[in-house]
């Protein structure tokens, strides 16, 4: 495949950005977008030109580093993935694709694509936890005993890759989907139920110091998700402070 | 300098014990005056990190990614083992010390294994504590699952996101510290050496990578927890960050760097498919416990797949070769995953493959959703199903199991799993050579220590599966946090250690020479253009098979290709700012000289060994014919190297391995 890439390219968080064209051909259709992405670098580090920075680790549509805003959807066209899962399969010859970082003021650019997700981090470290000891003096596993469906529905939350998409998705750069998951792995076990109440308050706070925005039941970021975490996360979290503040 | 293990005395089972009794502490209020630098943020450095600003100490982490929960140890999928017996089918700290020592081909140390089998159980303790949603049977109690090469069900797993989970545990334990001011986080940051004062570790010059600062950042003692290094073969399972830079550079500075050439071939990853390829995509080992593994019989049949003429459903039966349940009855599929990747390979090299490229063998889950359909149709009541239904009850078994696995090898290959078999191949997946380290877990450097998949000491020759997360959580929460203790209460009367003296400047020159260098030396090939080439030569010539001669030529080859290297390689951009062609020299530099150094010690073990087929060592005779053959009289050693300045030159010092509670034996898996 022959292709014209629109990409943004700027060069720190202080300069203006733009977009800029550049052509790749020979694309095989089995590559991976990031796979895409490498083969346009190479060009341009061979022309002496700056590769385009973005961000990416595992490849494997795990670790959540992977963001990028494709053709106006967070993470491309295709359907439960993420970038370095999207495959090349699903454009066709021809085709012009625009790239963009992830937008949202809780993400600033960092370069290129790379935007700069630490406002996610500052929410766990609020309550993102449960707090116990690590040196090993707990009691049995199996003294906890957790029914199936719950341990199964903690972990379905518990999936989110933290990749940022559903913000990035969002029309008010909401970031509860992700929250939301992460209140509701904990609110679905036995463990850590003590502080489940200053957990949840602290998170929606530090949430909102971020300058994330509130949501309004659009459910784009459902949609957007790469790992499938549903809106149901974000009505238990709103329980969950619902409960806290009661 | 002679190495000194310091294997504690006494039997087995009391080592660790005795020895926690009788090391010196830190009381707790001078482990405020005492800063200790983690370096790497995966399980291993993630739980050590967390634990050590448990216990008080001011503990400051790097990684090179933009979060802790990003490491590659999230990308983990299978499981991880513990002694816990909960399944009552005979388990037992005896029993995973046995089988870690025998997986290992008894090339690992017994006192750090059996270490390592009696703290497995209070890592599922401590992450169920702290939240990890592992898989539960209806009755609400842990469940297990099985893998390749024991005969015990001790695998604990969370879906096939086990790492995940485990890493966003011990993620939520260093946020808990983050937040108490107990651990500095420094993100997108990477550790470019390591700077000693007076023998000892005493900090590392760090390279924001943002804005391209040199930091520099004092400690107490160092720990690296970088992680391994099969990036070295360009293709790998490993992340794309993935990288020895931080082991090579303490290795530079007198660690020695032990048993280089052992990396682990994975039997099950998604073949390749061109040249394009930047890595390859683990299919999880657990897959096997359902899987079964086959080649046709008859080389048209292989060959007529390979055009694509006909389908692998066409094939008949008895004209399958399920080669792994015909040569090893009582293991089957879930040999360990060296002989199942030799075996893979032996079939393919002999004309048998069924992909394009003929370097693939089918992983197959017919009988498997046959299996559970029927156990369902009759727990449903369901009477005379047809093959459709049962199909359909099946599946949905496997869709629970392994479900994920299957989108994504969907996803990769554009093929229905559940339709037609997938397609598997070996590929380098784990390295469980490292930096070498005593009991203690420190390195031949004082105050500097490695853990996690960084060090050498638990896996021997070949790794079983779901034993690295164990290893890596093992130290980090429960061994380092005890044994650096030990090194630290000499400590306390230091105080902070400056970052103005000549041994700081003179590390940070180096580290800024070589980023000019780079960014200065315009030269015509890009840094990929050299790991391709590298990661070439390492899988012909030091891959799943070597040979005297091919190592030879390696190591010329790889000495060629570096000085080509720093020549002609070209790295645009400048040095203050984001630049990740930069960060890529610096690996693939250093990678370029461990991969020399790699072939010099594959080529000192003249001696098939784990995953590692040494051509010139094979059995001639007997039930083991055509096996790999292991020479316990004259390599029962860990070959520790130590830099003197070429790669070449590196200077081999034996720790002889002694085998008290296990008898060294043939491994046979048959
Ligand atoms: C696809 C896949 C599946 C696997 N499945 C299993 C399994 O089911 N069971 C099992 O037991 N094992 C499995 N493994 C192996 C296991 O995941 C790893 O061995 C283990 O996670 C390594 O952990 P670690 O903490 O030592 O290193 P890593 O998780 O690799 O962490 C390395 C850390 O070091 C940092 N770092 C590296 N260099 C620098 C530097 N110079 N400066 C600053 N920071 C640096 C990185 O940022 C990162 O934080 C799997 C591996 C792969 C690739
Ligand atoms: S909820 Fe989904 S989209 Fe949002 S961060 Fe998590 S995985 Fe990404
Ligand atoms: S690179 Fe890890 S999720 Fe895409």
């Amino acid at each position: 495949m022959n292709l014209t890439l629109k990409i943004w390219r700027q060069k720190d968080s202080k300069s203006k950005g733009q977009m800029v064209d550049y052509k790749v051909t020979d694309i095989s259709e089995h590559m991976s977008f990031l796979e895409m992405m490498d083969v346009l670098n190479e060009q341009l580090v061979n022309t002496g030109e700056e590769p385009v920075a973005f961000d990416h680790d595992c490849r494997e549509g795990i670790c959540g580093m992977c963001s990028m805003y494709i053709n106006g959807e967070a993470h491309g066209p295709d359907r439960g993935v993420t970038t370095c899962q999207l495959h090349m399969r699903m454009f066709k010859d021809g085709d012009t694709i625009t790239i963009e970082p992830f937008r949202a003021a809780a993400f600033p650019v960092i370069k290129d694509l790379v935007v700069d997700r630490t406002s996610f981090e500052r929410i766990q470290q609020a309550g993102g936890y449960i707090s116990v000891n690590t040196s090993g003096n707990t009691q049995d596993a199996n003294s906890i005993p957790i029914s199936k469906h719950a341990a199964d529905e903690a972990m379905d939350a518990a999936t989110c890759i933290g990749c940022g998409a559903c913000v990035a998705t969002c029309k008010n750069s909401s970031a509860m989907l992700f929250v939301g998951a992460k209140v509701s792995q904990y609110a679905l076990l036995p463990q850590g139920q003590i502080e489940a109440a200053d957990r949840v308050r602290n998170m929606v706070a530090q949430m909102d110091l971020e300058g994330f925005g509130n949501c309004t039941n659009t459910g784009a970021c459902e949609i957007e998700c790469p790992k499938g975490i549903s809106l149901e996360n974000i009505a238990r979290m709103n329980r969950e402070l619902m409960k806290a503040n009661l | 300098m002679a190495l000194d293990s310091k294997i504690p005395h006494g039997p087995i089972k009391d080592k660790w014990t005795d020895y926690k009794n009788h090391i010196n502490l830190v009381n707790p209020a001078n482990k405020r005056h005492i800063d200790i630098i983690v370096v790497g943020t995966g399980l291993a450095g993630g739980s050590a990190a967390a634990t050590l600003a448990e216990l008080g100490y001011n503990v400051k982490a790097f990684a090179y990614q933009d979060s802790p929960r990003r490491a590659h140890s999230i990308a983990a999928q299978g499981g991880i083992n513990a002694a816990k017996n909960y399944q009552g089918d005979g388990d037992s700290t005896y029993r995973l010390f046995y089988d870690t020592v025998k997986g290992g081909d008894y090339r690992s140390r017994e006192a750090n294994v059996y270490r390592l089998a009696e703290v497995s159980a209070n890592i599922i303790d401590q992450c169920v504590a702290q939240g990890v949603p592992f898989a539960r049977d209806y009755g609400g109690l842990l469940d297990n699952r099985s893998f390749g090469g024991v005969l015990v069900s001790r695998t604990f797993y969370a879906k096939g996101q086990t790492g995940q989970q485990l890493l966003l545990g011990a993620y939520s334990a260093m946020n808990r510290q983050i937040a108490r001011g107990k651990i500095e986080m420094f993100n997108r940051h990477e550790m470019l050496d390591v700077v000693k004062v007076d023998g000892k570790a005493r900090g590392i010059i760090a390279r924001n990578l943002i804005t391209g600062e040199i930091e520099r950042h004092s400690a107490h003692a160092v720990v690296i927890a970088s992680g391994g290094y099969g990036n070295v073969y360009f293709l790998s399972t490993n992340a794309m960050g993935s990288n020895a830079t931080a082991a090579w550079k303490i290795h530079k500075k007198g660690a020695y760097f032990a048993n280089p050439c052992y990396t682990q071939i994975h039997p099950t990853c998604i073949p390749r498919s061109g040249d394009y390829q930047s890595k390859l995509t683990l299919m999880s080992e657990s897959l096997r416990n359902d899987g079964r593994i086959w080649v046709p019989k008859n080389i048209e049949d292989a060959k007529a797949i390979q055009k694509r003429e006909i389908k692998p459903t066409d094939i008949a039966e008895e004209n399958r070769d399920y080669f792994l349940e015909r040569r090893y009855p009582a293991f089957g599929n879930l040999v360990p995953r060296d002989v199942a990747s030799r075996a893979a390979k032996e079939r393919c090299d002999a004309g048998f493959g069924v992909n394009a490229t003929g370097e693939a063998v089918f992983l197959d889950f017919a009988t498997a959703i046959t299996r559970y359909g029927k156990t369902q149709a009759k727990i449903h009541n369901i009477e005379n199903a047809s093959d459709a239904k049962i199909y359909e009850l099946g599946q949905a078994i496997v869709e629970e199991k392994y479900g994920n696995l299957f989108q994504m090898y969907e996803k990769i290959v554009d093929e229905n799993p559940y339709e037609t078999p997938m397609m598997i191949y070996p590929a380098t997946h784990y390295t469980m050579g490292g930096i070498w380290v005593d009991y203690n877990l420190m390195t031949s450097v004082d105050g500097l220590y490695c853990i996690g998949e960084a060090n050498f000491s638990e896996h021997g020759a070949n790794r079983l599966g779901a034993s690295a997360l164990m290893q890596g959580l093992a130290d980090g929460y429960f061994v380092l946090p005890y044994t650096i203790g030990d090194y630290l209460s000499n400590e306390i009367r230091t105080g902070k250690i400056p970052t103005n003296t000549p041994e700081f400047d003179e590390a940070e020159k180096e580290v800024t020479d070589r980023i000019n260098f780079f960014i200065n030396n315009n030269g015509e090939y890009s840094v990929d253009y050299y790991h391709k080439k590298l990661g070439n030569i390492m899988w012909e010539k030091c891959g799943m098979s070597r040979n005297e001669q091919g190592l030879k030529e390696a190591m010329v080859e790889i000495k060629a290709l570096r000085e080509d290297f720093w020549k002609n390689v070209k790295v645009p951009g400048s040095a203050n700012e984001m630049n990740p062609e930069l960060e890529k020299a610096g690996r693939v530099a250093d990678f370029l000289e461990l991969g020399e150094l790699f072939a010099k010690d594959a080529l000192d073990r003249n001696e098939s060994c784990g995953g590692h087929f040494r051509e010139e060592s094979v059995e001639l005779e007997g039930e083991q014919k055509g096996e790999a053959k292991r020479n316990d009289t004259d390599y029962a050693y860990v070959a520790a190297w130590e830099y003197t300045g070429e790669p070449a030159d590196a200077v081999l010092h034996k720790e002889i391995l002694e085998f008290k509670d296990i008898e060294l034996k043939q491994r046979s898996y048959k």
